[in-house]
């Protein structure tokens, strides 16, 4: 098995789908020849020709929208929209077009569009290139989010989403792109969607975090350790179909739950996160339910470091839900 | 570019024998009927919203030509994309008027499932796309569509219908933009009726034609009569060709005139003059076909009468059908937000049916 990182797991899924499915085209801004600002496509236009990977003009209503018309027609578009941040002129064609469709169609037509964006801070990326809004379309019926931790889910998650029949928002964590390696099969395989993965079993405290934050909460997990405190770390990520189950199993086992997430903490996932615990499950509940997350500010330049949740004020809120 | 838009029929329905396509009477017979019944299919669904039977209604009286000559120039195997002024061209592909009627009422026989306002159809089986409330936003689906036809070695062409106002939006940009960069095979009908609500066309662009838009996007653009339903058909034709012949797409401005009101929510008197709706009757697409077949001997007054007659009781049979037929069932209400429900998407299920089933047996003792 290959050592690969998560650019390379999201590279090495385009081509498996990409050889295996004449229908998949990849479009997006310099996605082409270039092979995508941070190289996720590099080499597809040189395989599949420039028909099926192709360099859009700089409008992402128009790489949604085009997207759209061609999923309609039968292909399975994966476009690329270069970083989060630049997502909102689309908003209105995923919001009311992409996730409407087949529910307003009454069925007749789907539009299976799978959108790749690169999310996330702690790239010194300022507010334009840092921000995660997955709490925004996750607010949308319709489409599904998915947000992988690991170069193995990448991939496998990436292809469930291609052969699926439904629109996905998947976000690829770039602060962790190379940094985040593993040994990934270089033959397609599927992970399957709305399945969280616990990476670290524990008897006292559920911590819920997906994509980049998965790694902090993780040195967070290692630290409470040291403290005498054995967490329970979910990997969510599908974050929309939402692995309620495992949650459920984890909160009933520990009574106590920490919810991390880098985007700003009002209406953010962690607070659906939160009222889905407190509402059925509130009677396990040995503790508030806790939330480590970015703050109701702007994504910040200089400052990114005291704005994004890290390895210590999650474990300050570990001991909170502790020491209760 | 010619700033007069291209005309064959006159007012008096006099056609310029230079220009005039040469049709099988049959078809200009067809022609008329659509147009015709997509005129009185208006009145009766107007009269149906003031009789409060269907919430909400938006007509397309005097803009009939535009979209039935489009549908008739076109393939049936090309798409069609609508905005939701274009009833003559789903009637030129045949849309039974039980499913017209039905998507009016939301009704257990709506093939939408009862899931949009009034005249927001989408007829897969005929290639027409859904229409959606918010403008513009089809042109980039429209593109697509072309480009992944291209891609598919099909010669499937896509049309797209949208307003004089749609084109101040950024999707009208972004959707002809990609068209002209990647020579998709669309044609792009702007249907500019004078009128945005109450936004007269003046506050849409400073530019006089929308037309001349083409020219900086690198594709070939027309202005053309849109009351005229021979110079639509001839343009469409010339439109749909040329992007079959991979020489990408065209902007067709059709001028036309809003008859009516924006929706039955509107009340124009509040903003327009009505002389204006008067003086522009003597431009009736209609009015003036009528006068073109009758003097090649292709209309009657009891021909246009036996039309009528049948419609009438054709549309009455429709709705009586519809309003037995019932709302759609309850469990569709969560059916088609994926291709499969979420768990969560079940459980919501059982939570209505539950507290439904409760409230009816708290009704019932």
């Amino acid at each position: 098995m290959a050592v690969m990182n998560i650019i390379q797991a999201v590279n090495s899924a385009l081509m498996n789908e990409m050889e295996r499915d004449e229908r998949v085209v990849v479009l997006g801004e310099d996605v082409g020849k270039f092979g995508g600002v941070f190289r996720a496509t590099q080499g597809l236009q040189a395989r599949f020709g420039e028909a099926r990977v192709f360099d859009t003009p700089l409008a992402e209503a128009g790489i949604i929208g085009t997207a759209i018309g061609m999923a309609l027609y039968g292909l399975k578009p994966v476009p690329e929209i270069q970083f989060a941040d630049f997502i909102f002129p689309a908003f209105d064609q995923i919001v009311n077009e992409l996730a409407k469709y087949r529910y307003r169609s009454g069925g007749q037509f789907g539009a299976p569009v799978v959108i790749r964006t690169p999310y996330g801070g702690g790239i010194k990326g300022g507010h334009y290139h840092s921000q995660s809004p997955e709490a925004l379309f996750i607010h949308t019926p319709g489409i599904k989010v998915v947000v992988p931790s690991n170069p193995y889910d990448a991939k496998g998650l990436l292809i469930s989403c291609i052969r699926g029949d439904d629109p996905v928002l998947f976000m690829e964590p770039k602060r962790v792109y190379r940094a985040a390696r593993g040994e990934v099969p270089e033959t397609a395989f599927t992970v399957p969607l709305g399945e969280a993965k616990v990476t670290r079993a524990g008897k006292d405290v559920t911590l819920l975090g997906w994509g980049s934050m998965w790694w902090e909460c993780d040195k967070a997990a290692k630290a409470a350790e040291e403290r005498g405190w054995d967490v329970e770390l979910l990997d969510l990520r599908s974050l929309m179909p939402l692995d309620v189950d495992s949650i459920e199993r984890s909160v009933k086992k520990t009574g106590r739950v920490v919810v991390v997430h880098e985007a700003p903490r009002t209406c953010g996932f962690g607070a659906e996160l939160s009222a889905l615990v407190a509402e059925r499950w509130i009677e396990y509940l040995e503790a508030p339910i806790v939330r480590v997350t970015g703050y109701d500010t702007p994504f910040p330049y200089t400052l990114e470091n005291e704005y994004l949740p890290d390895p210590n004020k999650i474990l300050a809120a570990i001991e909170k839900v502790m020491t209760f | 570019m010619a700033i007069e838009p291209f005309q064959i029929l006159d007012e008096e329905g006099r056609a310029r024998p230079d220009l005039a396509p040469d049709l099988p009477g049959e078809d200009h017979r067809r022609l008329f009927e659509v147009l015709l019944c997509t005129r009185r299919l208006d009145e009766r669904m107007l009269l149906l919203q003031r009789q409060g039977r269907i919430g909400f209604y938006l007509g397309c009286t005097g803009e009939e030509a535009v979209a039935v000559a489009s549908a008739y120039a076109l393939r049936p195997s090309d798409w069609i994309f609508p905005c939701y002024r274009e009833h003559g061209a789903v009637l030129w592909r045949g849309m039974p008027l039980g499913l017209f009627v039905a998507q009016c009422y939301g009704s257990r026989d709506d093939i939408t499932k009862g899931r949009q306002m009034p005249i927001h159809y989408a007829w897969r089986e005929a290639n027409v796309a859904s229409v959606s409330s918010p403008v513009a936003t089809q042109i980039p689906h429209a593109t697509g569509m072309a480009m992944a036809a291209r891609l598919r070695g099909s010669e499937d062409v896509a049309l797209v219908f949208f307003g004089e106002g749609s084109s101040s939006g950024g999707e009208f940009h972004v959707g002809v933009n990609f068209a002209g960069v990647f020579k998709a095979p669309v044609v792009f009908v702007c249907r500019n009726n004078g009128w945005a609500i109450s936004t007269p066309a003046s506050r849409q662009s400073a530019a006089e034609s929308y037309a001349v838009r083409a020219v900086a996007y690198g594709i070939q653009g027309e202005l053309v009569d849109g009351n005229d339903i021979l110079a639509m058909v001839v343009k469409v034709r010339e439109a749909a060709a040329r992007g079959r012949r991979g020489e990408g797409p065209t902007l067709i401005e059709a001028r036309t005139y809003r008859m009516g009101a924006h929706s039955s929510s509107d009340d124009p008197k509040a903003y327009r003059d009505p002389q204006e709706p008067e003086r522009m009757k003597a431009r009736d697409p209609l009015v003036r076909y009528r006068k073109y077949l009758a003097a090649r001997g292709l209309w009657t007054e009891a021909w246009e009468a036996e039309i009528e007659e049948r419609f009438a009781r054709e549309v009455s049979e429709a709705i009586a059908r519809t309003e037995k037929a019932g709302p759609p069932p309850l469990e569709s209400l969560f059916e088609d937000v994926y291709a499969e429900p979420t768990p969560e998407l079940v459980r919501q299920r059982q939570e209505l049916a539950a507290q439904l089933g409760a409230r009816r047996k708290a009704a019932a003792a």
